[in-house]
């Protein structure tokens, strides 16, 4: 009978099935974005045993603890300098970022706008759920103007960031925007960040059922997906910075910068090279005083 | 690999006897921020580092660099950073992972005038309970205190090989005196060089936990990229590295993280004794105040005192043991230090019963004068 064979996860071989089940809500976008992630790497064809993710703290936060590879729970916003780190000490690794737009664009904005400035070889994915969701609902640098959290409970009244607009402004490689439901695409994305040199942003709108949607009468999770889904608009040529994303108005989809440009490495190389002696050191080399 | 090309008698500042300490002991990978007076040790850095194929990278803040050098580690590669007081307060959150995520790394503070900004050229040893206590939570800690650019050399590669074998960032408590004085230093040839590489794991990846503790009390370690795809994380964890919000969990982890450095404590302390037999008084004094109580000492003997001299290479893990039998044997102890009374805390919960604790309190931008040692030492003494 086929019913008595045992059922096996698609993605078992790439998650740590023994901490399953997952933290993330009935309905959170997350699973999916992972499930794109592993996907997306095995498309890329590259060694899974070189590949590391850094996380930071948040619902997002928590991929790091669920994908079978080296993988880092780190403090709050500082992924991305612990990334670099890691992944400037052993340049072979595919280093990935994954976090939420709270982690990455609040606490940890500043390294993560430095980082795309030095175009350090690393992919950051964003997960954007509008919304602080580990910590109960609160007010994140990406709430909408005029839509409710747990700290702003007469609505927003701060201009949120538009993450890709941030990212483009700063210097990365390549930026895109994808929704939970662009899994596809997202998975392709992720394909190219993982070949592609240089810092790589990848913001993916996701529905947060349970905090974002009942503060904001988005109903389900679901309903917040197909609205999002609905909302979306593919457009490869538009300008990162001319796309804010609100609370009704269009979500523009696509890949807005795909150019290459020395890495913060190469310029290392290619800067210092020239310049420092690194076959027989002499006295006079070291300069000491 | 290539650890110290050269070697000799040099005239050389503290803060770049450090670095090169850090350069002989291996570190390849610096992550800094600019600030006096440690600044020179990240210069020192950017410049020696691509020579030696190491990695040399100026952050945009101290949180950065903190949470870099953690990474490097993880990658395999010894890593440092060096700071002043304002940058390591923005560093603990960052050392506190390191405890936990146990990561060996070195972290110099070359200590200044406090609070605050406070006196950003002038020198202070007023960061020592934050060397100990510093991050939230409970953890055990190791400090070392060098009085000198020698020992800012000797010490440095001390301090790496205590972060390998213990796993942890260590603490290197200089200060702007001996950060910026400029004295002989001796450069060993390589092969004199004490200094301990990284062990990895011998086992193999299916049978490897990352946290696991059966035989001893620390976990041994695997590299980033290595194929032993393990997680770990600032979370309390089991020994598979998973998040574990248990009590019982949370009562084993805290207690190995202060055991490592409690029950290993006397491989770990160092200390420099001269004339404690007999003595009736006892001046401890550790980085740049154990140089001024030279000439106190000298003084109290001339007026017939019996003076000892401890001098505390590391002030964390505090030699509790040696005050506790010293305290049976004097009438008391004189802590000279730069800051209003923290090393001293330790040595009077330390002598309490026994002997009486004298501290001398200096908030900083000077040092002591002999004179107020002395006059330390003779109440000391005739409370006898």
């Amino acid at each position: 009978m086929q019913n008595n064979k045992k059922k096996h996860h698609p993605m078992e071989k790439f998650l740590r099935m023994d901490r399953m089940p997952h933290i993330w809500c009935p309905s959170c976008g997350l699973g999916s974005i992972v499930t794109a992630f592993m996907k997306g790497l095995g498309k890329a064809e590259i060694d899974i045993n070189k590949v590391a993710v850094v996380s930071g703290i948040g619902c997002t936060g928590r991929v790091a603890g669920y994908v079978r590879l080296d993988s880092y729970h780190t403090t709050h916003g500082r992924a991305i300098p612990f990334a670099t780190g890691l992944k400037l000490a052993n340049r072979d690794l595919t280093v990935a970022v994954i976090s939420g737009d709270g982690d990455l664009f609040a606490i940890g904005g500043n390294h993560l706008i430095h980082a795309a400035r030095r175009n350090v070889d690393i992919n950051v994915i964003c997960v954007n759920n509008f919304i602080y969701g580990m910590t109960g609902g609160q007010n994140a640098p990406t709430t909408p103007l005029g839509a409710y959290s747990s700290t702003a409970p007469y609505g927003n009244y701060e201009e949120p960031f538009n993450l890709v607009g941030v990212a483009a402004a700063a210097g990365a490689s390549y930026v895109a925007r994808w929704t939970a439901l662009h899994l596809r695409r997202l998975t392709d994305s992720i394909d190219e960040m993982a070949k592609k040199k240089g810092f790589c942003f990848l913001e993916v709108v996701s529905p947060c059922a349970t905090v974002f949607a009942r503060k904001n009468k988005g109903g389900t999770g679901l309903d917040l997906l197909k609205e999002y889904k609905d909302r979306s608009v593919i457009d490869h040529s538009a300008d990162p910075q001319a796309i804010p994303l609100g609370m009704t108005n269009e979500i523009v989809c696509g890949v807005f910068v795909n150019k290459d440009k020395p890495t913060f490495w190469e310029n290392v190389e290619n800067g210092t090279s020239r310049r420092v002696k690194k076959e027989k050191l002499y006295l006079k080399d070291i300069k000491i005083l | 690999m290539v650890r110290s090309n050269f070697h000799g008698e040099f005239f050389i500042q503290g803060d770049i006897a450090c670095a090169e300490g850090a350069i002989a002991a291996g570190c390849r990978f610096f992550g800094g921020y600019p600030i006096t007076p440690a600044s020179e040790i990240a210069e020192r850095m950017a410049f020696r580092l691509p020579q030696l194929d190491g990695v040399f990278v100026q952050f945009e803040d101290e949180i950065a660099s903190m949470a870099s050098i953690l990474g490097a580690s993880w990658a395999g590669v010894k890593s440092m950073t060096a700071t002043s007081g304002p940058g390591i307060s923005l560093m603990l959150e960052n050392i506190g992972l390191g405890m936990m995520m146990e990561t060996p790394c070195v972290v110099v503070n070359v200590q200044r005038g406090s609070p605050s900004t406070g006196l950003p050229t002038s020198w202070g040893q007023s960061d020592m309970m934050q060397a100990r206590w510093g991050s939230h939570g409970d953890y055990g800690s190791i400090a070392i205190a060098p009085k000198s650019p020698q020992e800012l050399f000797d010490l440095t590669i001390v301090a790496f090989n205590y972060s390998e074998k213990y796993r942890l960032p260590v603490f290197i408590m200089t200060d702007a005196v001996v950060g910026h004085m400029t004295e002989k230093v001796v450069i060993p040839t390589p092969d004199k060089l004490n200094v301990l590489d990284r062990k990895y794991t011998d086992k193999k990846p299916q049978e490897y936990q990352p946290y696991d503790c059966k035989n001893s009390m620390i976990p041994d370690f695997a590299k980033a990229g290595d194929g032993y795809r393990y997680h770990s994380t600032g979370l309390t964890h089991d020994h598979r590295g998973y998040p574990d919000m248990s009590e019982q969990c949370q009562i084993q982890l805290v207690n190995r993280l202060i055991d490592k450095i409690k029950k290993n404590s006397s491989d770990i302390i160092l200390t420099e004794e001269k004339e404690l037999d007999g003595a009736d008084v006892v001046v401890v004094s550790y980085g740049i105040t154990s140089r001024t109580v030279i000439p106190a000492i000298h003084t109290a003997r001339k007026k017939g005192i019996k003076v000892g001299y401890l001098r505390l290479i590391t002030v964390w893990p505090f030699p509790e043991e040696k005050i506790k039998k010293l305290s049976e044997q004097v009438a008391g102890f004189v802590v000279p230090e730069i800051n209003m009374g923290q090393v001293a805390l330790e040595v009077e919960r330390c002598a309490a019963k026994n002997a009486v604790t004298k501290l001398v309190p200096h908030p900083g931008g000077g040092i002591h004068k002999p004179e107020d040692i002395v006059k330390a030492i003779q109440e000391v003494a005739h409370a006898k």
